[in-house]
């Protein structure tokens, strides 16, 4: 009897594109949301590139100011919210069910639909491009340059709207990682046993859950502005401060900075033992450091306003709380050099990228100490070295360590190995290529250049070092494409990988690669930190495995991409709305009603079909 | 929930319901929310330059609706206590009396902006009709979604959907209407009281109030 409550038969075939839609299967979001990052990448990689080639020569005329503007916001917009945090999502997707022994996510359908919504948000801000409102305020959309009087097009509603959008997804993913990670360990897993990576997202989870609620306010009051007339960033004759809006967003934006981070940081205290065959240094440690370095995000924004006369009492005590965050950030990358002193390292493609996340992030986080420097900060404001300092933290930090990891669990997630010689090309060109584009970037900010010009002219020493980046940023893009032909190949042809590739510890390499839809036959009982590695020393055989019969998992459903779809057209709606009334009301309101239809078809569905119909694999 | 694990249907690490503790990391994450408008509108209190501000607030109305809205948490635990027993019918009464005791309470919130937009604000006014309209709308917000699903519980009872074994459903839906209603004590302590009266007096009163109570 197939429990149909919906209006369509409930979606039960194993494999097509609708399988995709409807999946509830989290190696499936995960590997969902890393082909999404990827293209992404390539998106916002296009858009620098773009940029560079204006910025190659001075007085160039390639591209207008006003483009240039959008595609500096979109870059920076796309590499946070499209690319680093996806990205992270698709590997603690993939991954955590695995590595705490448990068959999914606590809410699988929950999971989906943080999915849909990220992909529609992310949709909805770059259909913008077709309306001719590509967003152009900066990725941190400062007030007032967003009041209605300074961006007349919808080109800040598209930014708010899809933002806005995203963010619903992250929060319900941020709720499902907590409680999944407490709550579904395997029995013998505790706290203390998990990977690092499991702990880094699980603080993740949290940073999102109180991190995100502040912007999604300041995006509301933003949206109320722009199309209700209310008065919180931009009225300056009803007394309104601009200054709140810089408060709001960077009370979520420094937390931020460490959701994009962490997970980097996780992949490495993974990866870092494998390669170098001994366990890491300091666990406990690591892991308090992180949650340390979590507490403290909170209390830093400030360092992003030391330049808005918020006074010196301020400025100190948040110059102070900056530095501070330096101390845990320091006792990782010793617990990191730690681990690979006396052991037999490996020189495999993920040991590179890990080794190169270390190196890259600490020259980006000496700069970061630099900016911590009040007198220090207010020179480097706005010029180059602060971008230089981000994307050395963010592409040769997070950027760095997601590629360690996507070497590292290729073969778990598609069953063969990456070519080795291809990575190691991508890794050195990639790294050569990144030293290229972002170290004289420091030295064209102590020279003056400020950033977000769309030129300059001759003459102020900026040319030669302005090409070196361009022919940086080039290199950057070979190393890509022998990444994608590195992927390519390997799907297909690629070594068969068997199920521990790497001999490496943890609870994922226990089962074959890719993983049964329903992970573990049996679920392990969890006796130490490495389980695969404790049991081969003791050489204690793994136990024969019960008789069982083929878990029964949760059934696939169309209700989360139905509610997705309908809260981004709400969001549409108020787009439309702006032009004409009638239409937008009628979108929104038929929209909102197709939510709640969702919703009550989601509540009274039963998470599994009956056993009778389940389509065996 | 067989997918959940072998050992048993039920069994979690920590030993909470998932739901549960979904519902507790979602309220953990509301209170930033509420957190941020309210101190929005405390960062601009006393800021604004035209139009009505605090000396508009209704005490004596607003006392009355915040005291129906802190009935309607007593009812939500008669319903979750009658349900546990097993008593649905009366336990569906509760719920009703529940979600009407919302209703009140949205009725006192439409009349109070009506009266205000009456008397020339609107969000559009001043700093204090943006910051305060949009903070008690979002707080009205979540009770008319907790009046939602309480009606939802209320008609599923008729179809045996509401049970002594699944007393979790609502329980989970009276940890988010208590919440709202905790919300509301803020806000009505901050914005009301120390809005109409400054902190001064509020804690005077409050001080008083507690060495008469013995």
């Amino acid at each position: 009897m197939v429990a149909n409550i919906g209006t369509l038969p409930r979606p039960l075939a194993p494999t097509g594109v609708w399988a995709w839609m409807t999946t509830v299967d989290h190696k499936k979001i995960g590997v969902l949301y890393g082909v999404t990052a990827f293209f992404f990448f390539l998106l916002g990689g296009l858009e620098a590139l773009f940029m560079r080639v204006q910025l190659a020569t001075a007085d160039a005329d390639i591209i207008s100011a006003g483009t240039f503007n959008s595609l500096f916001t979109m870059h920076g917009t796309t590499m946070v919210f499209m690319v680093v945090m996806p990205a992270g999502a698709a590997f603690f997707n993939f991954l955590i069910p695995l590595m705490i022994g448990a068959r999914d996510v606590a809410f699988p359908r929950l999971n989906a639909l943080s999915y849909w919504v990220f992909l529609f948000g992310a949709l909805l801000m770059n259909f913008s491009f077709f309306m001719n409102a590509f967003p152009d305020i900066g990725w941190f959309g400062y007030a007032p340059l967003t009041a209605i009087e300074y961006t007349t097009s919808n080109a800040t509603d598209y930014w708010v709207l899809g933002l806005q959008i995203m963010g619903i997804g992250t929060l319900a993913a941020g709720f499902n990682f907590v409680v999944t990670i407490l709550n579904l360990r395997a029995p013998g897993m505790t706290l203390m046993r998990m990977p690092v990576f499991v702990w880094m997202t699980l603080i993740v989870a949290f940073l999102i859950i109180f991190a995100f609620p502040p912007l999604t306010i300041a995006l509301t009051f933003l949206l109320f502005d722009r199309l209700f007339d209310t008065n919180f960033f931009l009225n300056i004759g009803a007394g309104s401060d601009p200054l709140l809006w810089q408060h709001l967003f960077w009370v979520f934006g420094h937390p931020e900075v460490y959701i994009l981070i962490l997970p980097a940081m996780g992949i490495v205290s993974d990866v870092l033992p494998t390669f170098s065959r001994k366990p890491l240094f300091g666990y406990s440690t690591i892991v308090f450091a992180g949650v340390v370095i979590a507490f403290l995000g909170f209390g830093v924004w400030a360092h992003h306003m030391l330049t808005t006369g918020l006074g010196p009492w301020a400025n100190a005590a948040f110059a102070g709380t900056t530095m501070t965050i330096a101390i845990p950030t320091g006792v990782k990358i010793f617990n990191w050099l730690a681990t690979l002193y006396g052991g037999q390292l490996h020189f495999k493609t993920p040991m590179l990228f890990a080794l190169g996340f270390i190196s890259m992030f600490m020259l980006g986080g000496l700069s970061g100490m630099m900016h911590a420097v009040v007198p220090v900060d207010t020179q480097h404001q706005d010029t180059y070295f602060v971008v230089a300092h981000f994307h050395y933290v963010l592409f040769g930090g997070s950027i760095f360590g997601l590629m360690a990891g996507l070497y590292y669990w290729f073969p778990k997630m598609t069953g063969r190995m990456m070519s080795e010689s291809l990575g190691k090309l991508h890794f050195w060109l990639m790294l050569i290529g990144f030293n290229l584009t972002f170290m004289p970037m420091h030295i064209l900010g102590v020279l003056g250049m400020p950033r977000r010009i769309y030129t300059y002219s001759e003459g102020q020493g900026w040319e030669a070092l302005n090409l070196l980046v361009s022919f940086g940023a080039v290199i950057i893009a070979l190393s890509i494409l022998v990444l994608i032909i590195n992927i390519a190949r390997s799907v297909r042809q690629g070594e068969i990988a068997g199920d521990n590739p790497w001999d490496a510890a943890t609870l994922e390499w226990s089962i074959p690669s890719p993983p049964p839809h329903y992970n573990f036959a049996v679920v392990p009982t969890v006796r130490s930190q490495y389980p695969l590695w404790d049991e081969e020393a003791n050489a204690v055989a793994p136990p024969p495995l019960p008789a069982h019969e083929e878990p029964q998992m949760p059934s696939p459903s169309y209700w989360p991409i139905v509610i997705a779809f309908a809260i981004t057209m709400v969001g549409g709606g108020l787009l439309v709305w702006q032009a004409h009334a009638i239409a937008g009301l009628t979108i929104i309101s038929s929209m909102g009603l197709l939510g709640m239809r969702g919703i009550y078809g989601w509540v009274f569905e039963p998470l599994e079909v009956e056993e009778a119909v389940h389509v065996h694999h | 929930m067989q997918y959940l694990t072998d050992v048993s249907a039920h069994r979690t690490s920590t030993g909470l319901n998932n739901r549960k503790l979904l519902m507790w990391a979602f309220l953990g994450s509301d209170v930033l929310f509420f957190g941020t408008l309210i101190a929005t509108h405390l960062v601009y209190r006393g800021k604004s330059v035209s139009g009505p501000a605090e000396a508009i607030l209704d005490i004596p109305v607003t006392s009355v609706s915040t005291f129906v809205l802190l009935m309607s948490s007593l009812a939500m635990v008669l319903a979750l206590a009658a349900v546990q027993k097993g008593d649905i019918s009366r336990g569906r009464f509760w719920l009703a009396a529940t979600a009407l005791l919302g209703m009140g309470f949205i009725g006192f919130q439409m009349f109070e902006f009506t009266e205000f937009a009456h008397e020339g604000l609107t969000p559009r006014t001043n700093l204090f009709g943006s910051t305060f309209l949009i903070m008690t709308g979002f707080h009205g917000a979540h009770v008319t979604v907790g009046i939602l699903w309480l009606w939802s519980l209320f008609f599923a009872s008729f179809n045996g959907k509401v049970r002594q074994d699944n007393s979790l459903d609502v329980e989970i839906a009276g940890l988010y209407w208590h919440f709202v209603d905790i919300v509301w004590i803020v806000i009505f302590g901050v914005v009301y009281l120390i809005g109409a009266y400054g902190v001064e007096e509020t804690v005077h009163a409050g001080v008083g109030t507690l060495s008469a109570l013995g």
